[in-house]
């Protein structure tokens, strides 16, 4: 449609110094506190590309979501789309380009509507088509995530996690969107369903051209599915490149210690120790200087007082040093 | 002989059958429920067709006739089953058009309060911040009003009549709905259907209208059928007390208010309309416990 006509930007996305802040608790007798939950965070993806995002929980991925989805306002920075931005965008515009794929099959649709009034309700909210034609079209839909035509007529109620998460990609899709926002999509499923709901969704990324930010906190689904990475820790990111370069040859000592954190299929091998000790810090109170320094085994004096930028890495010499693979790391002795 | 159908098919069958079954058994397993039901059920059909049913006209007076009693009472006869009034009208007559009136104003007052304190509680928990605390406030300051009294007063004031007793109670009885109905969306604001419909540009009507109430309409039952019983008491009340319907309607509390001079001779002139009474709203509290218990996650995971 309009966006195939028009020329190309590079990036499906860019964030621009992007920062969320919250104030909690405010009263009369309290000093309210503020939470940065994203914190001057830039990013480029790449059109066609799937960039994973990886971090603890609370590290603020999910906040990035809801920003790119238009669902609350971020307190500083820009979001381009397709080179523009979408700040005070209709939110319908803003629709026609990103759809979120969400965590809970369970909680992602309505109980009390059948699937086909599920997966046309963007048909039904945009007013594309006749009711005729947006019938054909949520029956294509459905076809296309592997679902029966009868699924149609059921309830959410009567279907499995794997089939709800199906919807939840119909309804995502059906509009055509570059961008797809995938907030832990298969977190909430069975080991032998997940399989099947990430190679759908890579399937439909090479039928419909799609661009995926792929929020999750299970390095294996990444590793599986992932172009590039980037790695968020306290609302910030640490460390951001190409899949080979994050899973070979991590630099950040945060990625390091997540890698090592992965559990192996090996049976005796128990929980391994990361070591990380202590566990995340308060974010109403960000340790000084380099955020991560409280827990990194390599820290020195200079990182509780300088905050280390996220810059390039310096390429091996004969690599070709496209902007496509450039990798980006915070941390002075990276 | 083996079951041809595979495991999976089977247990999905099973799925299908069962749900579409399953409201159906489970309101026949649940005594109380079927109870309140037939009783509402009869009783509403009884309102409906009252002009057919009461073998007098209810307001008729006939002085030659007064104060007949029942026809279990030795002196009783079937030309009036239960007897007649201080005025000589039928009381079988007048108790069945009182059905109208019990019936009329608890559904009316519910509906009213309903969709006052679904409103205010709807929105409240889906904006939260100001919004909700506006409506916080005016829920504590109805809640500090005691409902009979400013309804007796406010009657007095205008004049009582089922008009006024229908809007009074209808405006003072709506914080349980607000309740549940903010509390239910608050928990729904941020479940994840709600935010892909307003990621999609939905608007604010179709997600209030169409995504949360749905979904809270389960809860909102329950306590309008509690509301409809509390305003039906409240309405006798008030027609007790004289500020309610007015003569010569035949109000079931009305009825009772004009008896109460002959209970200890006649007792009942006031024991026929108070049972009545007893009996409805014992159905209509046992419908809204029924519903309850079906609509809780225990009974839908049994």
């Amino acid at each position: 449609m309009s966006s195939a006509a028009t020329p190309r930007d590079p990036y499906a996305l860019e964030l621009c110094a992007l920062s969320k802040t919250f104030k909690l608790g405010g009263s009369m007798l309290h000093k309210s506190r503020t939470l940065k939950a994203v914190n001057n965070v830039s990013l480029r993806v790449p059109r066609g590309q799937v960039m994973g995002l990886v971090g603890e929980s609370g590290c603020g991925k999910s906040t990035l979501a809801k920003i790119l989805l238009g669902l609350t306002p971020p307190s500083a920075g820009d979001v381009l789309i397709n080179g523009k931005a979408i700040i005070n965008a209709n939110q319908k515009a803003l629709a026609r380009h990103i759809q979120p794929i969400f965590q809970d099959p369970y909680s992602s649709l309505n109980p009390r509507q059948r699937i086909a009034q599920i997966v046309g309700l963007p048909l039904r909210i945009h007013a594309i088509g006749t009711p005729k034609e947006q019938a054909v079209k949520v029956e294509e839909m459905l076809d296309m995530v592997g679902l029966p035509k009868r699924a149609a007529q059921q309830y959410p109620g009567q279907m499995s996690g794997g089939q709800r998460q199906r919807v939840a990609i119909a309804r995502a899709l059906i509009m055509r969107p570059d961008l797809v926002i995938c907030d832990e999509p298969t977190s909430a499923l069975d080991v032998s369903v997940q399989a099947q709901i990430l190679n759908l969704l890579l399937d439909l990324k090479d039928e419909f051209g799609l661009t995926y930010l792929f929020i999750s906190h299970d390095l294996a689904v990444v590793e599986h599915l992932a172009d590039r990475l980037a790695v968020m820790y306290l609302g910030q990111i640490v460390e951001e490149g190409t899949r080979e370069q994050i899973f070979t040859a991590p630099r950040h000592p945060y990625t390091q210690a997540l890698l090592a954190s992965a559990l192996t299929p090996e049976p005796g091998l128990g929980v391994p120790d990361i070591g990380l000790g202590a566990g995340q810090p308060d974010p109403t109170q960000p340790p000084s200087g380099c955020a991560f320094h409280p827990r990194c085994p390599v820290a020195q004096p200079t990182c509780s007082q300088q905050e280390p930028k996220l810059s390039a890495i310096p390429q091996a010499s004969g690599s070709a040093a496209s902007q496509g693979n450039q990798a980006r790391v915070a941390c002075h002795f990276a | 002989m083996a079951n041809i159908l595979s495991p999976q098919v089977a247990a999905e069958q099973h799925l299908v059958t069962n749900w579409q079954s399953r409201l159906f058994r489970s309101t026949l397993n649940n005594r109380s429920l079927a109870l309140g039901l037939m009783i509402i059920t009869s009783l509403g059909i009884i309102a409906l067709l009252a002009p057919w049913l009461a073998p007098h006209d209810p307001y008729l007076q006939n002085t030659a006739n007064r104060m007949v009693p029942p026809f279990w009472h030795e002196t009783g006869s079937w030309t009036h089953p239960l007897g007649t009034d201080r005025l000589g009208r039928d009381y079988l007559s007048r108790l069945i058009y009182g059905t109208r009136i019990s019936l009329f104003i608890g559904i009316v007052v519910a509906l009213i309060s309903g969709l006052i304190g679904t409103t205010l509680g709807v929105l409240a928990g889906y904006f939260g911040g100001r919004v909700d605390a506006v409506v916080s406030y005016l829920l504590t300051t109805r809640l500090a009003m005691p409902v009979v009294l400013v309804a007796l007063a406010m009657a007095s004031l205008i004049g009582g009549s089922m008009l006024t007793v229908t809007l009074l109670l209808g405006l003072l009885l709506w914080d349980r709905f607000a309740v549940v109905a903010r509390s239910a969306t608050l928990q729904l604001r941020d479940a994840e259907y709600v935010q892909a419909a307003r990621a999609l540009g939905c608007p604010l009507p179709y997600i209030l209208l169409r995504e949360v109430l749905p979904n809270i309409a389960g809860a909102l039952i329950v306590v309008a059928t509690l509301e409809v019983a509390n305003a039906i008491l409240l309405e006798a009340t008030l027609s007790f007390l004289g500020m309610g319907v007015q003569p010569p309607l035949p109000s079931w509390g009305l009825m009772i208010a004009e008896g109460k001079a002959y209970m200890f001779f006649q007792p009942w002139v006031i024991t026929i309309p108070g049972s009545a009474l007893f009996v409805l709203v014992l159905a209509i509290n046992l419908l809204g416990d029924g519903l309850r218990d079906l609509s809780a996650p225990g009974g839908r995971n049994e």
